[in-house]
């Protein structure tokens, strides 16, 4: 049996403006098990911040008009109290986010920080606070943490920030543990390094985590599931060796063509995907990626006028495409081609 | 208590910079001063006697002119002059004419036109008063314009944003003696309920000496807690909308906690500097609000002085108002470098 923590249902997170709707989420859904990752990946505006807020109840207070189901161990969080809403987060679900320089208040010492969001959620004294902080800063590896505790965020480097970061959000030892682009804006050099230190504490704490992120190779080590969105909406959901060997969407195709990797003998050229995401206001009618898809004639039309639904290629993978099965392959196999023939020309031209 | 030796050291030795660069802006200060006074009249042509005759006060005649000019020395080189002026100031000064010495005991700023009396003890006397106006009147303007702010910031777009900042708009346009007279016809005269405005000392009867100061404080704190609300609305719109703010919430903070702790407090900080600024220029003088009720403090004192050429006044007054403002600008660098850990290091 699975132990489920988190159950996402069909979620809708839309926001009215005066310029119409903002369907920043539309239909979302998955499952993470204890102990499990999952990441979340698409382009800026794709919905996957937005998802994440909504799961740690942040949209209150804002115009967000939030539908479907979000269980956390069963319990209902969408209509929530914010009260208790409030008494779950930083508790059994924390936070981590992309800036962790303007995410940690400028005029408070990172050790105070720490034991604050401890002291919330726990009847102890400010010592034991204090010095349960200082703890965390030594399992997320800040060297001296007794001293380092009473330093400002200026004073630490990016890394030790994120680090900082991390301990806050661990310090009252949650079951969900949310990344929001945790490494986007770090030194490449350090990112390896969060990444190592959140699957580290993964295995330490046994808690559920999601990464969210722009970047796949982020999500290709620490990933069990992935899930792509685009325009608010699911294209694909499966296993990480799923998404990676086998994907089956043509915008988590454009994903994988535009990574660079290493894992592959030959040098593959970057196919980057054409044009940009679209508003959320006037997503485009049918299959919302159809504009950028250069497999979108091979649809009868179907792409411009019907949203595609989620159809299991696989047990359990998830694909929101028209495309039939056989069109598929052969797009895959096409691209693959593609992909051998240019490199290969560069190959013989940059060797002596 | 924890040891926090390294951040109280720095603040320590940040103080003491400060201090000497306090010390130091003081003497430009009174440079300045005595250049507009002294130097500037003599390099537009002006002699000694013609400069002493501006120093005896009106229709003086030529042995005082000559005695006067001999007394403050106008014959002197100028370093000499200036030093003469400085010692006055610092340690007091004995003036020379023939047989008789006057010791004028420091601050010495000369002595009155009109009174023949030393300067300074005359402004003494109307220190308590500009005191009591500006510090009652910061300390209600401080916390009305404040709120004020916060709850527009936080009720945005809302019924009680837009009158309280529709009010706002009021207070910064409409001038003092326009809202001071307006409230003493109401208030003094049509519903005598703070009639007579008089100053009485806070030492002699604390309640009448707030009582006759109730209406020129409200007035001169509705003109200022106008700009705050502002300052503060804008001020909080902006912090509150701070990845910081977003931190705090995920951790499951109060909201009023979020607010207080996280928010206004980054946001007061600009607050500070400002307010730090208007106290110093108010204690100076707040010149309309005194003259509108006709309170005897530094502001009127200056009006006086200008209105009967009252060089050595004016000087006095000037140099005090310029002390008020740079002791200001010091007690707002290190508030700030005590709010702001980022400005100590």
């Amino acid at each position: 049996m699975p132990d489920t923590l988190l159950d996402v249902e069909d979620l809708h997170i839309h926001f009215p403006t005066d310029d119409g709707l903002v369907k920043a989420v539309d239909g979302i859904s998955f499952r993470l098990d204890r102990g499990r990752t999952l990441g979340i990946v698409g382009e800026s505006g794709s919905g996957k911040s937005v998802t994440s807020l909504g799961i740690m109840g942040l949209h209150h207070g804002t115009s967000a008009r939030i539908t479907g189901h979000i269980k956390l161990d069963g319990e209902e969080l969408v209509g929530a109290t914010p009260a208790r809403i409030r008494e779950l987060r930083g508790s059994r679900m924390a936070m981590i986010f992309q800036d962790p320089l303007s995410s940690l208040h400028p005029f408070y010492t990172v050790g105070s920080q720490i034991a604050e969001a401890y002291l919330v959620h726990n009847d102890v004294s400010k010592k034991v606070a204090r010095a349960h902080a200082v703890d965390m800063l030594g399992r997320v590896g800040i060297p001296q943490p007794t001293t380092r505790a009473d330093d400002y965020p200026h004073q630490f480097s990016g890394g030790m920030r994120q680090r900082a970061m991390i301990a806050m959000a661990l310090s009252c030892d949650p079951e969900l543990l949310i990344a929001d682009e945790p490494t986007t804006a770090l030194d490449v050099t350090v990112q390896a390094q969060i990444l190592d230190l959140i699957w580290d504490l993964q295995q330490e704490y046994h808690s559920a985590v999601i990464i969210i992120t722009h970047d796949l190779g982020v999500v290709a080590e620490l990933s069990d599931d992935i899930l792509v969105m685009y325009a608010g909406r699911m294209a694909e959901y499966g296993t990480a060796e799923e998404i990676f060997d086998d994907p089956g969407h043509p915008y988590t195709w454009g994903l994988l063509g535009s990574m660079p990797r290493l894992d592959q003998e030959r040098l593959e050229r970057l196919l980057p995907i054409k044009g940009t995401p679209p508003s959320l206001i006037n997503v485009p009618a049918g299959c919302p990626f159809h504009p950028r898809c250069r497999y979108a004639e091979l649809t009868d039309g179907r792409a411009q006028t019907e949203i595609p639904a989620l159809r299991e290629v696989a047990p359990g993978h998830l694909v929101a495409c028209h495309l039939t099965s056989d069109q598929r392959r052969k797009a895959q196999a096409a691209l693959a081609e593609n992909a051998v023939e240019a490199p290969a020309a560069q190959l013989t031209q940059g060797e002596p | 208590m924890r040891p926090r030796r390294a951040p109280a050291r720095t603040v320590v030795t940040f103080i003491i910079r400060r201090l000497i660069g306090t010390v130091f802006l003081l003497i430009v200060v009174s440079m300045i001063t005595f250049a507009i006074f002294f130097l500037i009249p003599k390099l537009a042509g002006q002699n000694a006697y013609q400069l002493a005759s501006e120093y005896v006060g009106r229709n003086p005649t030529r042995s005082a002119i000559l005695q006067v000019e001999a007394k403050l020395g106008l014959n002197d080189p100028i370093y000499l002059q200036y030093g003469r002026f400085l010692k006055g100031i610092v340690v007091g000064v004995h003036y020379r004419s023939g047989p008789s010495v006057t010791y004028c005991p420091p601050p010495c700023f000369g002595y009155s036109f009109r009174t023949g009396l030393p300067v300074w003890p005359q402004m003494v006397s109307d220190i308590p008063v500009t005191l009591s106006l500006a510090i009652g009147a910061s300390i209600l303007w401080l916390v009305g314009g404040v709120s004020i702010g916060v709850l527009s910031a936080l009720r945005r777009g809302t019924l009680f944003d837009r009158f309280s900042m529709g009010v706002a708009l009021a207070g910064v346009s409409l001038p003092i003696f326009f809202t001071g007279l307006i409230a003493l016809e109401l208030f003094s005269y049509k519903w005598p309920i703070f009639p007579n405005v008089q100053f009485v000392p806070f030492t002699q009867n604390p309640l009448l000496w707030a009582r006759n100061l109730v209406l020129p404080w409200i007035v001169l704190a509705f003109l200022y807690a106008a700009l705050y609300a502002r300052l503060t609305r804008a001020g909080m719109l902006e912090t509150m909308s701070e990845d910081y703010i977003r931190t705090a919430r995920a951790k499951g903070l109060r909201e009023r906690k979020v607010i207080f702790k996280h928010g206004l407090r980054a946001a007061l900080t600009p607050i500070v500097t400002i307010f730090g600024m208007d106290l110093g220029l108010l204690l100076g003088g707040a010149i309309i609000t005194e003259v509108t009720f006709s309170l005897h403090g530094l502001g009127l004192f200056t009006v006086e002085a200008v209105q009967n050429q009252d060089l050595p006044e004016i000087l006095g007054v000037t140099m005090l108002a310029a002390f008020f403002i740079v002791i200001a600008n010091l007690v707002v660098d290190i508030l700030y470098a005590v709010v702001d850990p980022r400005v100590r290091h």
